[in-house]
């Protein structure tokens, strides 16, 4: 066994750390305009890498090269992109029209706040007032093209094809932290801080995509570039660990928060590859490192377009569970992120080569 | 002078759901220290503020209320560490899932209504709203720790922040009334340095989300006169019809229907034009909901009038109100006051 390095054994995912997460959380970054997180994301590691480049995607690339022989090369990936809104229509008087980019529902956006383009220009999503409904109007599920973005009477700063986002801002919640597209900057977070402090065993192949919140064109064109031997792609999976109003026990939950790092072993797009899965739940073990294994089904992450590249890549994820995605803000543990740092950063700092030719 | 965008923001700051409006009564009585001759709390929990009139004694009095109450939802029961919630005040359901509160327990908890997973929710249930029954607040606390801090009848309040949006227009929650609140601060000023023949009680209602216990109780308290309701009205915009509703920044309205006195409505209306502030007239066929819709019937009667704050997307955490709207509603009601005399409630007739 490789011998653990002093400084992902006293590291620790901390108050720099969440205040990190808390820049890269009140960043607006929908898909296909991730500039604001490519910023952070640049400044954050350029100078703890070997190679740095933005592709034609936008994906930032960088690789930190190992030194010991044989060593894999491994890509970690970690989407950029969040889901949001694109101003599609002026009409006038500081209303527009919109339209959702990702997975969001019409009940999440009635009556919140949003941050339009760079400059974060504040408007609303306003809804007709409960004293004007009829009848039973009140229970009627809200339709998405009865809704608009209202900027006040007048403002000019903002155009058709601007970027909107929740005007969520961050919070720290005692052990639980609180922000918007925490899918995926959790991930981001914990790449940036596994590019800091990457052990010499590896060479890391770190994608920070975009667009996977709408089919993962990022992280396709980005394993093609690096044809790594292996990949994790770093994500943020829904927890639906509340009760469950239909039944006695939630059987439901897909993951919990606070019950650790989540290992991937089938969403909808991946079947995990059974070696990674098994290297993982023992580095968690013999490490004494809180997991769960996300129950299989829906779902999907950079993996699922990751395995398939060129003539196939061996692929994982591993998720940090949350509470609300793809809504105003998510709910998250400190702990599940911190145990989700330390899994990988060991599984990384321990990888061989025999890990791949295991017998499946 | 107040400065007026600050004051606001700090009143929607704070909480003071009907019922519990302890939260913010103190930063109205230090805004009107200056402004007043005399201040008392009602038992109920209004704040009144006296201004001395000129006229000798017994001088005619006006109430001008503004309420300060905010809608908000309360603790009901405690599951797994998740907050039940039922509602104070008229909450539209389809607003509240991923909204953001405060929950007042025994320090303020950050919380959000959980915009709950469809999986989660009785099969049985129409898709689209997450009916009260099934929806909870999450404080991000372990189980143990939330039974600790909150109790069942702890309230609740929006944190949705003050936003200030183009054209001189602030989002935020419980503008409705805060912005009258603000308006009637405005008027108080004004009047500070103009000498007025009536006496002039200024009143921060209490309750009125819920029953209007407090114009009610400060009414027959003391007794005014007259009575003039400042509260918001429907602002226009794309998804409310047109017909019902008044165009934010081009003045206040002036309610006209039962609960408002002609003669009162008519001297307003003959004034906006004479001081060429815009006022659009909201008819109110049956009620004003308003404050006026008690005052009006408190012991022998008092005539009311009402003035609107034209103001979007009412009674949800993303009001949208135009300042120069509630400056000019301030302006109005305080030239209307100064031109009280000690003829004027002789000429306060029915017009038959």
């Amino acid at each position: 066994m490789v011998q653990l390095a002093d400084e992902f054994i006293h590291f620790d995912i901390g108050d720099e750390q969440v205040r990190l997460l808390e820049r890269l959380s009140n960043a607006c970054a929908v898909s296909g305009d991730e500039a604001e997180v490519r910023k952070i994301v640049i400044s954050e590691i350029k100078s703890y890498v070997d190679d740095i480049k933005v592709d034609a995607l936008g994906n930032v690339l960088a690789t930190r090269n190992g030194s010991r022989e044989p060593r894999l090369r491994v890509m970690l990936a970690a989407h950029m992109d969040e889901v949001g809104l694109m101003l599609t229509h002026d009409n006038g008087d500081g209303i527009y029209r919109f339209e959702v980019v990702g997975g969001i529902s019409a009940s999440d956006l009635a009556g919140k706040a949003v941050l339009i383009g760079r400059e974060h220009i504040p408007g609303v999503i306003g809804i007709k007032p409960i004293h004007l409904l009829h009848g039973n109007d009140h229970r009627k599920p809200i339709d998405i093209d009865d809704l608009h973005i209202d900027v006040g009477t007048v403002t000019g700063k903002e155009k058709v094809g601007d970027r909107a986002t929740f005007a969520t801002q961050f919070i720290r919640l005692g052990p639980s932290l609180r922000g918007k597209a925490l899918d995926n900057r959790l991930g981001v977070a914990t790449l940036i801080e596994l590019v800091k402090h990457a052990t010499d065993n590896f060479d890391l192949l770190a994608a920070f995509t975009v667009q996977e919140e709408i089919s993962a064109r990022g992280a396709r064109v980005a394993a093609f570039t690096f044809n790594p031997d292996l990949a994790v792609a770093l994500d943020s999976t829904p927890a639906y660990d509340l009760p469950d109003w239909e039944a006695d026990e939630n059987v439901r939950y897909n993951t919990h928060l606070g019950a650790g790092p989540a290992i991937y072993i089938a969403d909808s797009s991946t079947l995990s590859d059974p070696k990674l899965i098994r290297y993982m739940i023992q580095v968690a073990e013999e490490n004494h490192i809180p997991y769960q294994l996300r129950q299989p089904g829906g779902g999907g992450t950079d993996a699922g377009v990751i395995h398939k590249q060129r003539e196939g890549i061996p692929s994982i994820s591993i998720s940090v569970p949350g509470r609300y995605h793809h809504t105003s803000a998510s709910i998250v543990r400190l702990s599940d992120w911190q145990h989700t740092f330390k899994l990988v950063m060991i599984a990384l700092a321990q990888l061989s080569t025999d890990v791949l030719s295991a017998e499946s | 002078m107040i400065d007026l965008l600050p004051y606001l923001k700090e009143l929607i700051s704070a909480p003071g759901i009907s019922g519990y409006e302890v939260g913010v009564r103190p930063i109205i009585e230090k805004a009107w220290q200056p402004l007043t001759d005399q201040q008392k709390v009602s038992r109920l929990g209004s704040l009144h503020g006296l201004q001395h009139g000129t006229a000798p004694e017994p001088r005619p009095s006006i109430l001008v209320a503004a309420h300060m109450d905010a809608i908000g939802l309360m603790v009901n029961a405690i599951v797994d560490g998740f907050l039940r919630v039922t509602t104070i005040g008229g909450i539209d359901l389809r607003v509240l899932p991923g909204q953001m509160v405060t929950v007042h327990g025994r320090q303020d908890l950050p919380g959000m209504i959980v915009p709950t997973p469809a999986r989660l929710l009785p099969s049985r249930l129409p898709s689209g709203i997450v009916p009260l029954e099934y929806l909870l607040v999450d404080v991000g606390l372990l189980p143990q720790d939330v039974g600790e801090l909150v109790r069942v009848g702890d309230p609740v309040s929006f944190a949705q922040p003050p936003l200030e949006t183009g054209g001189e227009t602030l989002v935020g929650h419980t503008l409705d009334d805060r912005a009258g609140v603000v308006a009637l601060t405005y008027c108080l000023e004004i009047l500070r340095s103009r000498p007025h023949a009536w006496d002039l009680w200024a009143v921060a209602t209490v309750q009125e989300e819920t029953s209007y216990g407090g114009a009610q109780t400060s009414a027959f308290q003391l007794h005014p006169s007259i009575c003039i309701s400042i509260d918001v009205t429907f602002g226009s915009e794309p998804s409310s019809p047109g017909y019902l509703t008044f165009p934010l920044g081009k003045g206040p309205t002036l309610g006209l229907g039962p609960v408002v006195h002609p003669f009162l409505y008519k001297t307003l209306k003959q004034l906006a034009e004479r001081l060429e502030i815009p006022v659009s007239v909201e008819p109110t066929p049956r009620s004003s909901a308003t404050d006026s819709d008690a005052m009006v019937s408190i012991a022998e009667g008092i005539p009311n009038a009402v003035i609107g704050i034209p103001l979007r997307y009412m009674h949800t955490p993303i009001e949208m109100i135009a300042l120069k709207d509630i400056t000019r509603t301030g302006r109005l009601v305080a030239e209307f006051i100064a031109q009280l005399d000690g003829t004027f409630i002789d000429k306060m007739t029915w017009d038959d």
